[in-house]
């Protein structure tokens, strides 16, 4: 993959002189950049995290003198995605724009570089990681600001008590809060063997295959950890590889323990076998965690998140984040690049942070640190290990390092997961890969 | 010339005004006045995003170069949209078949309901129907849900296994055509109904008169003077069934693998959710030539029988 591991000291120096930078030359309003500005924001999963950047968006209006609209847009049915589409389309819209994944990309055309402000902000605030690099950062042009909100990992979200019980694994000692891991023999082979015990105690791991993000997202970290890529990043189909064998082998064994409909799973399917008392073992944010907490709290009280098991090629996490872009027809860019400024101080993630419950994940190293990861409850420390403060998994995004407007078909078609289906249900590796191999060619239309 | 000139041209205003006058008093003016409204929203509503989606077919993948019929060149040459296709006649007419003939059935029932309580009858029939789709799927995928199935339940208690109801081909290819079924069924009811209302009571005094069986008085009698409304009324159901996004997206999302996939999930998918909106228009687009084709027939034999009256 070549993704850098994110090094949370690397940058610590220069940080205070920077800030002062920051801090003397504040957003000017000159004659284009007053007036008004609206915001495009993801509507947050989470109830009550829209208040922090509502505060954050309302104090820095205040300040600059800006008139500021915002309006929170769901992802339910699509519709950031359809807005996104429409505004790239009609050339208007909003200023700042919530973009997911694969979107700084696509309108990569249409968006303003932010060079000026990721470049001090990466300074300032640490690296980011090389999903956030590859997502955001095209041809040496920084497209959009990673956003703290929405952006997530999707690493295991274990029940302590089957996995004691069925696999014999104690995840709290293995990730125990506040301490270093003790994560050498977390790897595939014990994740399949504590996958099978689970499945035998009536509580198998929930990991869907369908053809969702979150499906998505799992079953692009396996590959990695395999080292499997579908189109390399020249843009070359190498599907037909020893590694994709080996992950989908891999994938036929693990899909023997896992419940018989995962084909049929979408992005809420996971979440309901945890709280439901089902699964052992999901990857999700700690949304379902979330959730159990109001709705289910013993199945709360047993969860522990946690970074990936380990691979022949390393450790991998999903990571998934979520972009602010600022459109080039926006008609106020330079409040729109100031407030992106205010929004990416270490302040103002850590209130986002919080407000979401330790959901969000900001994308810059020196924030991996915030309390309330290391606070949450129940049990303590559930959520320690969430932003993985020990750098011990890279993170990772399904299709990468592939030319993103073949990796966003990979991706948003499922093509891996329908290998693994397909592979699994009896259709022969070859035909498999044959399949994958057409549907590929046809990503690479211009 | 000047006094010639004159009258002249107020005769030819007054021509012209009466002229107007005569246009403005004729029934078909008024006619199309009235309607002009309306020709205007379906302009602005279907014409132009119709015209836009054939000019988007037209283009590459970034919408940067004019590429002709490439798109749909290219689109032949995969194996997925020739699944998309089948899916979408099986979906489309295993469907409107069913809607059909429980349409009909249901409209005998409710049409031989005593006029007193067949009001109630037709209101609660009609339920499924007025419910918007994309609410009404969210229960049924609750009832299917692969881990909180009532289905399953309802089925464990006579010891039968859990149904993968949306986990296998076969079963989400049914479940998605059930759920469209039942809420299609009361148009075809309703219509129905409507048709058999109107039905002279004298053809089946006169069948009856003539000893002809119940099945004979539906066969000779009834069929033949509801051909027309159920021409229509398939048609008009195969062109919205053919269409149907909501309750595949919201029970299957084309899944699993692809096996429910039609021509307007599938065109979102590559669309919207791939970005890649040229192509996405071009699968729409083919629902245009197959429902011409279907319209063709169905409207030629209504108005064969139209001019045989």
């Amino acid at each position: 993959m070549g993704f850098k591991k994110v090094s949370r000291r690397g940058f610590v120096g220069g940080t205070a002189a920077l800030s002062s930078v920051m801090v003397a030359a504040p957003f000017v309003r000159g004659a284009h950049a007053a007036g008004k500005l609206s915001i495009g924001f993801w509507d947050h999963w989470v109830p009550g995290a829209n208040k922090a950047t509502q505060k954050l968006v309302q104090e820095w209006g205040e300040k600059e003198k800006v008139e500021v609209q915002i309006d929170y847009i769901t992802s339910q049915g699509n519709k950031l995605l359809l807005t996104a589409a429409a505004e790239a389309q009609a050339k208007s819209g909003h200023d700042i724009m919530t973009l997911n994944t694969w979107l700084p990309a696509r309108y990569a055309d249409q968006l303003t570089p932010v060079n000026d402000i990721m470049e001090p902000l990466i300074k300032q605030n640490g690296k980011v990681n090389g999903t956030v690099e590859y997502l955001g950062n095209i041809g040496g042009k920084w497209l959009a600001v990673p956003a703290t909100s929405g952006t997530q990992m999707k690493g295991p979200c274990s029940r302590l008590d089957y996995m004691k019980q069925y696999a014999g694994l104690d995840m709290r000692e293995i990730y125990p809060a506040g301490a270093p891991p003790k994560a050498d023999n977390w790897n595939l082979d014990t994740f399949l063997k504590a996958a099978e015990a689970c499945h035998k105690g009536g509580h198998p791991f929930g990991i869907g295959l369908g053809t969702t993000s979150d499906n998505v997202d799992a079953i692009g970290t396996f590959f990695h950890a395999f080292g499997a890529e579908l189109v390399n990043a020249k843009g070359d189909i190498v599907v037909k590889n020893d590694a994709v064998r080996q992950v989908l082998d891999y994938y036929k064994k693990l899909m023997h323990y896992l419940p018989d409909d995962v084909a049929a799973w979408d992005d809420a399917s996971n979440n309901k076998f945890l709280v439901s008392g089902q699964g052992a073992l999901i990857l999700n944010p700690p949304s379902a965690w979330a959730v159990a907490k109001r709705d289910a709290p013993k199945v709360a009280e047993q969860c522990w998140t946690h970074p990936f098991p380990a691979g022949p090629k390393g450790r991998f996490g999903p990571f998934l984040p979520f972009f602010w872009g600022v459109w080039n027809f926006g008609k106020n860019q330079s409040a729109a690049k100031s407030l992106l400024t205010h929004l990416s101080q270490r302040s103002s993630a850590e209130q986002m942070v919080e407000a979401s419950g330790g959901y969000d994940l900001p994308s810059f190293a020196n924030f991996m640190d915030f309390k309330v990861w290391a606070e949450a409850e129940p049990p303590k420390g559930t959520l320690f290990s969430y932003p993985d403060p020990y750098h011990t998994q890279t993170l990772s995004i399904a299709a990468a390092p592939a030319p993103h407007k073949i990796a966003e078909q990979i991706y948003n078609q499922g093509t891996m997961t329908q290998m693994a289906v397909r592979y699994f249900k009896g259709e022969p590796m070859e035909k498999t890969l044959d399949w994958a191999s057409n549907e590929l060619e046809g990503f690479m239309r211009n | 010339m000047a006094d010639i000139a004159a009258p002249t041209a107020t005769a030819v205003a007054g021509d012209r005004r009466t002229g107007l006058h005569r246009l403005m008093q004729r029934k078909s003016t008024i006619a199309f006045l009235m309607a002009l409204p309306l020709i205007l929203l379906i302009g602005i509503l279907v014409l132009y995003p119709a015209c836009y989606a054939i000019w988007l077919a037209m283009l590459n993948k970034s919408m940067s170069k004019f590429v002709g019929l490439g798109n749909f060149q290219f689109l032949f040459k995969r194996d997925t949209f020739w699944d998309v296709v089948f899916q979408s006649c099986l979906f489309a007419i295993t469907a409107v078949v069913f809607k059909a003939i429980i349409g009909f059935v249901v409209a005998h029932f409710v049409h031989n309901i005593p006029s007193k309580g067949q009001r109630k009858w037709r209101g609660m029939l009609l339920v499924p129907w007025v419910i918007p789709p994309a609410m009404s799927t969210l229960a049924w995928l609750w009832l299917f849900d692969p881990a909180y199935s009532a289905f399953n339940w309802i089925l464990a208690h006579f010891g039968i296994g859990p149904v993968p109801w949306l986990g296998e081909a076969a079963w989400a290819r049914f479940a998605v055509i059930l759920v469209n079924i039942w809420a299609g069924a009361p148009f075809f009811m309703i219509m129905y109904l409507a048709a058999l209302k109107s039905v002279p009571e004298q053809l089946y005094e006169a069948a009856a008169i003539d000893g002809a069986a119940w099945w004979q008085r539906i066969w000779y009698v009834t069929l033949p003077m509801m051909r027309n409304i159920i021409a229509i009324t398939a048609l008009f159901s195969l062109i919205v069934t053919f269409a149907n996004f909501d309750i595949v997206r919201v029970l299957t999302n084309g899944g699993p693998l692809t096996a429910t996939q039609l021509f307007g999930t599938w065109g979102f998918k590559l669309g919207i959710e791939s970005g890649d909106i040229p192509l996405g228009s071009c699968v729409v687009l083919f629902m245009v030539p197959i429902l011409a084709v279907a319209a063709a027939f169905i409207l030629r034999d209504i108005s064969r029988r139209g001019s045989e009256v």
